[in-house]
């Protein structure tokens, strides 16, 4: 492990420290409240990370794994007896869908802006879909699809054998910042495997790959079916912190998750969920401004339009590879000066200045 | 012919649209033979490599490699079978170090315990050691063809096959390069699709003049070399 790994072990682990002990010793309610959506988003945003800045799929339609999550998560848990067998059946359905869509994608070799078309368009037809579901024959078991208003009911996870005390927020609130360290850890520690190697070796160069002796789809549909796992885990957590509803699909869900990792940083885990969660907590402060007399000013899509513009064009790289490649500067200037300053001691005294 | 065949094309064919750019070649490689396929721009020989390697699929005729047949086969099959290859314009992870490149070659084939070892070796073997941490779309031409090398002899294939790998490559590296394909046909068998006169006088036993898609003459290396045919074929009287 080089310095560099290790540093940013260190920083992501005191990171967690932070959110798992310092936050909740705070006590506020609507930070954990709010601070559960985030997580559940950036867990999504990991899974962008790990396909786009990774693998080099870009899935404009990762929002669909998602929601999907949502969905069967709500439905299941309103239907069975155990939430958490909800949970894991929704990861899994999750998983399973975009093996099916990769399966399509990857062994009819579409790749590029075709790949991205038809995420997407995936992702729309299933917003359009459950967006019309509001009657009552959209019903499975006992749980109404609710249409344009989502399932207000979403059942809250509950320790396994106790479906009687579900989780409070600030419980759902770990859970969901345990499981987005979780994720990121299963990203990095995947990475580092001979699977993770191919992986960005495909990226680089897939026809390289192919003459390597890897069979190239196989491999893309593996991190493809991980990421949609993982975007997955993000819907289940996310239905637990709100409730779920079509805008998991929308396009809106989409773009924005494609944001935060370009802001973030393309190519690196911690950058994306920076980039959510700077960006939320930026769209959070604006909302709540959003009544006030500075409105007809600081009309927050506006700021957020600026912001990004302002961040596409001056933090090419996104804002964790703009920040380590600035500590890389400074630490080459200080081992320089030292440099300088070591070899200016060995001079004879006679010779100095 | 040095062993029995490893290699064998028979009635290849490929046709983009109209135009034919491999019109019915024979072809036959020993065990351990080091084979040259040249020929002027646009004779087929680049086509005719593609399809040997499954990055073409051919019209129509058959590959056989020992006996089985890969024609139309993925790439990745083919050289999971054992053939390594190496294009004419350097095909690379640009964003991996070269120690990084060399050990995706060697995690195909290799469990990790001994992948990183026989990756080190590939590299001190292509005399490029030294470059082993440096990113590989940063490095010169030459360099990136060695690293390339160095990623296909890191499997060990059986039979390599190499278009054009003295391209761009300094004096003192083509005299290397020269050395180290000699070397390899005590070990693999090797194709070598090559302009360079003087590199193929001096590596090669036995050589296969393509001209217009066909094969035109085919044998020991000095005996076909001297050829008036070929001689033409070179100097262009062919097309006059």
């Amino acid at each position: 492990m080089t310095l560099r790994d290790a540093l940013g072990w260190l920083l992501v682990g005191a990171a967690a420290l932070y959110a798992l002990v310092a936050v909740p010793a705070g006590g506020e309610l609507t930070t954990m409240i709010n601070g559960s959506i985030y997580a559940s988003y950036a867990i999504l945003a990991l899974s962008l990370a790990l396909i786009w800045g990774y693998a080099g799929i870009l899935s404009f339609g990762q929002a669909a794994f998602f929601g999907l999550a949502g969905y069967v998560y709500a439905v299941a848990g309103l239907n069975l007896e155990s939430t958490p067998l909800a949970a894991v059946i929704a990861v899994a359905a999750a998983a399973g869908f975009a093996a099916l869509l990769g399966y399509f994608m990857f062994w009819g070799r579409i790749s590029d802006v075709y790949l991205g078309v038809i995420t997407l368009t995936v992702s729309l037809i299933l917003y359009r879909f459950i967006n019309q579901t509001a009657g009552e024959e959209w019903t499975i078991g006992a749980a109404p699809l609710g249409g344009f208003n989502g399932i207000p009911s979403t059942p809250i996870l509950a320790p396994p054998g106790h479906p009687d005390e579900p989780f409070l927020p600030e419980q759902i609130y770990m859970l969901a910042v345990a499981a987005l360290f979780a994720c990121y850890v299963i990203c990095k520690l995947a990475m580092a495997t001979r699977f993770g190697r191919a992986v960005i070796a495909i990226r680089e160069n897939e026809g390289r790959a192919e003459l390597l002796g890897y069979d190239t789809r196989l491999y893309k549909l593996g991190i493809f079916t991980l990421g949609g796992a993982i975007a997955g885990v993000g819907g289940v957590l996310f239905a637990n912190s709100v409730f779920v509803s079509p805008n998991m699909f929308s396009l809106q869900t989409n773009g924005q998750v494609i944001i935060w990792v370009i802001v973030g940083g393309l190519g690196t885990f911690a950058g994306p969920v920076i980039g959510c969660f700077l960006l939320m907590a930026l769209s959070t402060g604006l909302g709540s401004l959003d009544a006030g007399p500075s409105f007809a000013v600081l009309d927050p899509n506006l700021v957020m339009g600026v912001v990004l513009t302002l961040c596409v064009l001056g933090l090419r790289q996104g804002l964790l590879p703009t920040a380590l490649a600035f500590g890389g500067r400074l630490v080459a200037k200080a081992r320089a000066t030292r440099g300088r300053g070591a070899a200016e001691l060995r001079r004879p005294a006679e010779e100095r200045p | 012919m040095i062993g029995a065949p490893l290699l064998e094309a028979e009635g290849l064919i490929m046709r983009f649209g109209g135009v034919t750019a491999v019109a019915g070649v024979d072809f036959s490689l020993g065990e351990g033979e080091l084979h040259c396929l040249v020929g002027p721009n646009g004779a087929g020989k680049s086509t005719f490599f593609k399809m040997l390697c499954g990055q073409l699929k051919p019209t129509a005729g058959d590959v056989r490699l020992r006996g089985r047949s890969i024609a139309g086969l993925p790439a990745a099959r083919i050289a999971r079978l054992g053939v390594g290859v190496k294009t004419q314009v350097p095909s690379l992870f640009d964003g991996l170090t070269a120690m990084a490149s060399v050990r995706v070659a060697t995690d195909a084939v290799l469990p990790p315990t001994l992948s990183r070892r026989r990756a080190e070796e590939a590299l001190e073997r292509m005399g490029v050691s030294r470059l082993a941490g440096h990113v590989v779309g940063r490095l010169a031409h030459g360099q990136r063809q060695l690293v390339e090398l160095a990623m296909v002899i890191a499997q060990k294939p059986d039979l390599i096959l190499l278009d054009e790998p003295a391209a761009g490559m300094t004096g003192a590296e083509v005299d290397r390069l020269g050395d180290l394909i000699v070397e390899l046909a005590r070990s693999s068998s090797v194709i070598v699709v090559e302009h360079d006169m003087a590199f193929i006088r001096r590596i090669a036993r036995t050589v296969t003049v393509f001209s217009q898609g066909r094969v035109l003459a085919q044998g020991p290396a000095a005996e076909v070399l001297a050829d008036a045919r070929v001689r033409d074929v070179y100097l262009g009287k062919e097309a006059a």
